[in-house]
């Protein structure tokens, strides 16, 4: 008798599972990253040389490519285990920080990524699809570099928001552009914010050439910020790890708490979810699209900053990144919700950073990082193919995919 | 379908129209005050301007063209004077986007003309160049008109041309040129189909389904780039070759637009015949009512009998082979050889310059030469009198399709069910 009930239970509990977007999720990250090893053994030439000897020869061959592979993107993202316990059995400060590093640099590798991802998804919320966050992470990046290396002479309490402040004002500013094209005339973001990345980066391109260089140098680069602007560094050398992190957590925060706390919040859902009905409702939908852009563009800015009061210092030429292109995926990954987009970015900042290490170690180049992303975002974005592949159940409710508008204004 | 849309302008948009005609008649004596103001103002006295006429290493000959810039500024801005007068009078009517064309095309001219009073420039080279630039911008653009006149659009016209630039470099390499060439067309073939079965199928937001395809073949041609074709012992796999340059008989030696129009390689003739083709299947031939018809209210056509989800899936099919053709011109028309990103964002300004000519073949041929001229100008202005940063004239292109988007001079007629996925009503 409890016997049964307790297997109700559970296959209760399997099918829920089985419907549930949770599921979906996980399995689209854990395909992503067993087609990404497939593709690092596919690739490996020896696998086929040992083709030649038998079969089972040269599976066991690739077999061991993907392990590597799979091995030294583990180690090179959160650090080897057994390093890190015979550093701290030595006592060593400096072993010590060099074997914990590869974590914390996953880290700095995440927090942009928090900014990014959380731009997009602002913007998805508001039914807005923005597709310019590399421009508008330029963008930022110029505007806090001037600032940083411009306003001399303040507390670090004051330079260090200041010029991280102008970072999110310059991305907003580069994405309002295309809001207000978008709320008076009906021009779709999606063309504009890519046209406008185009402009950014030629505008990069002039200003590191005239108005921002460093005249002491030969090629464009502009001055260094001032250390009153660089985000504080919570160990010494080598580890990069800064509290643009915690700053980046606290965004997300404060993108929850606008988005499903306040007034505001409610009406941008609500014009992201139905234009019309928000209309009717005496929702301003036009001020709704140019305050949905403009944040969006300032969290993109505010990645840029991060990166260059938190890691570069200076603004050089090509100094990105595809940040702005990854954040995509980061946003559907994430659901288009902060702490979705938190983990989701954790996800990515560790893959990326565990990438460079497998280069070395496993030659697989760097570039394999992309095409997980891309398959991650793949299905995410298209559930039924997940579903189709494990024979995971229909879900109850239809599952809402990305609700941005059609194409076509009005 | 034309005749409705026809009645729609003439009923639905007379206010404003009137609208429109003062705004574009202001911007043409804005264009004038621009040239007497910016241009003739700051001219010093007594330059002369000399265009060249015949590109180098050019076997026909053609005297150069020399004027004094300041008269010839002067009757220019006249000409646009009088113009912006007549639209503000009595107006254009249908015209009115030709002189606007017409306007822009002065502009550009006083504006080259100011910058280089004094000097001489090569006008028939930059315009030589022009071509070859416009042909990757009009062939992507050809695949975004082939997509989204069916109602699917494609921003993945970059990642599709990049995939083939990589297939068609390996297969140019392993067997010849024209293997080379299949390889790059079924390559991007293959993207479109993947790009239809996303959108189409799961029916995934063809933004979305786009920037996958951009990220994917970003990531898969840099990867197996540096994993291979860039290694010591695999360098064979990268020397496709290229396609020679044709030089037609006859109309070569036409003085001034033979060796501008016809010294090309064949891309350049091919981009001619596929705006020809393409204008003709889509506007003269019933296959090309049905696609558009798809594009414009695929509930109509269902009703009418056309297979709406089959007519989508041909048509970015077929985008994708033509963005597949556009790939392989970096290879195996421009270069010789597969770099890592080399597409460089053409695939946008494509996009872009789809957009700018409203959504048709000749029209995207059109910007596409106009995009390719900014793109050919960029690179001479060291040898212009006046120092103009090279990254302003670059940005060119990209404003003028958002302002073209925003609908300032004109709006776009961008097909009424692009980028909404088809659902069968089911009873």
């Amino acid at each position: 008798m409890t016997q049964e009930k307790k297997k109700n239970g559970l296959a209760i509990f399997l099918d829920e599972l089985s419907r549930s977007s949770f599921m979906v999720t996980l399995l689209a990250i854990v395909t992503g990253l067993l087609l990404g090893g497939l593709l690092a053994a596919v690739t490996t030439i020896d696998v086929y040389t040992a083709m030649k000897v038998s079969f089972w020869e040269g599976i066991k061959v690739a077999l061991s490519a993907m392990g590597t592979t799979f091995y030294s993107l583990f180690i090179g993202s959160v650090g080897n285990p057994s390093e890190i316990i015979a550093a701290y059995q030595s006592g060593d400060s400096l072993t010590i920080r060099r074997a914990i590093a590869p974590f914390f640099e996953s880290l700095v590798q995440t927090t942009p990524y928090i900014y990014a991802g959380l731009a997009v998804a602002l913007g998805f919320r508001v039914g807005l699809f923005n597709i310019g966050a590399e421009g508008q992470i330029f963008m930022g990046a110029a505007t806090a570099a001037w600032a940083g290396y411009t306003f001399s002479g303040l507390p670090v309490y004051i330079h260090l928001p200041l010029s991280l402040f102008f970072g999110a004002l310059g991305g907003g500013i580069w994405s309002f552009i295309p809001g207000i094209l978008k709320a008076k005339t009906g021009a779709h973001e999606v063309i504009t914010t890519m046209m406008m990345n185009y402009v950014a980066f030629l505008m990069i391109d002039w200003l590191l050439r005239y108005p921002m260089k460093d005249p002491n140098e030969y090629t464009p680069k502009s001055p260094w910020i001032l250390d009153s602007a660089k985000m504080i560094r919570l160990f010494d050398t080598p580890i990069r790890f800064h509290i643009g992190f915690f700053i980046a957590l606290l965004m997300a925060f404060l993108v929850w708490w606008l988005l499903f706390k306040t007034t505001l919040g409610f009406e941008l859902r609500t014009v992201g979810l139905n234009p019309n009905a928000a209309k009717y409702a005496g929702m301003k939908v036009t001020s709704a699209i140019v305050i949905g852009l403009s944040l969006s563009g300032a969290l993109a800015g505010m990645a840029g900053a991060n990166e260059i009061l938190g890691v570069n210092y200076r603004l050089v030429s090509g100094f990105s990144s595809g940040y702005g292109f990854d954040s995509i995926a980061l946003a559907l990954l994430g659901k288009s919700h902060p702490i979705g987009v938190v983990l989701a970015s954790l996800l990515f900042g560790f893959l990326r950073n565990g990438a460079r290490l497998m280069q070395v170690r496993a030659d697989v180049p760097i570039d394999i990082v992309s095409i997980l992303q891309a398959l991650i975002l793949a299905f995410i974005a298209a559930p039924a193919i997940i579903r189709t592949i494990y024979r995971l159940k229909e879900p109850k409710v239809e599952e809402a995919g990305i609700s941005v508008g059609s194409w076509r204004s009005e | 379908m034309a005749t409705a849309d026809l009645a729609k302008t003439t009923i639905l948009s007379k206010p404003k129209n009137n609208v429109r005609r003062i705004v574009v008649g202001v911007l043409f004596l804005v264009v004038a005050v621009v040239i007497w103001l910016g241009f003739v103002r700051e001219l010093p006295d007594g330059l002369i301007n000399t265009y060249v006429m015949t590109p180098s290493a050019s076997d026909s000959y053609f005297p150069n063209w020399v004027f004094p810039t300041e008269i010839a500024l002067n009757i220019i801005a006249g000409i646009c004077t009088i113009m912006g007068a007549y639209q503000l009078a009595r107006g254009f009517g249908r015209f009115s986007n030709l002189m606007i064309g017409l306007a822009a095309g002065l502009l550009i001219f006083s504006f080259l003309s100011w910058a280089s009073s004094g000097g001489s420039i090569n006008l028939a080279g930059l315009l030589r160049v022009m071509v070859v630039r416009a042909v990757p911008l009009t062939l992507g653009a050809l695949s975004g008109v082939l997509c989204e006149r069916a109602g699917v659009v494609n921003i993945a016209i970059e990642g599709m041309m990049l995939m083939s630039a990589f297939v068609s470099t390996v297969f140019g390499s392993l067997t010849n040129i024209w293997g080379g060439l299949l390889a790059g067309i079924l390559a991007g073939t293959l993207m479109g189909y993947i790009h239809a079965i996303l959108s189409i199928k799961y029916k995934i937001n063809q933004i979305i389904s786009g920037t996958f395809i951009n990220i994917f073949a970003t990531g898969m041609t840099s990867f197996l780039s540096s994993r291979f074709i860039q290694k010591v012992g695999y360098q064979h796999l990268n020397e496709p070759g290229m396609f020679p340059v044709i030089q037609i008989p006859v109309l070569y030696k036409i003085p001034f637009i033979g060796p501008i129009l016809f010294g090309h390689n064949m891309y350049v003739y091919a981009m001619f015949i596929f705006v020809a083709l393409l204008t003709f299947l889509l506007y003269k031939t019933r296959w090309g009512l049905r696609l558009r018809s798809v594009g414009e209210h695929p509930r109509a056509a269902d009703t009418l009998g056309i297979n709406v989800i089959k007519t989508r899936y041909m048509a970015v099919l077929l985008g994708g082979a033509m963005a597949g053709f556009a790939g392989t011109y970096f290879t195996l028309g421009s270069v010789g050889r597969f770099d890592e990103m080399m597409t460089a964002g053409r695939g946008f300004i494509g996009l872009a310059a789809m957009i700018f000519g409203n959504w048709n073949p000749l029209g995207s041929m059109g910007a596409g030469m106009l995009f390719g001229f900014f793109d050919s100008l960029s690179t001479k202005l060291s040898i212009l009198r006046v120092a103009v940063p090279y990254e302003f004239i670059g940005m060119a292109p990209y404003l003028a399709t958002m302002i073209v988007l925003a609908g300032v001079v004109g709006k776009g007629q961008m097909p009424a069910a692009d980028g909404t996925p088809y659902e069968k009503e089911s009873l």
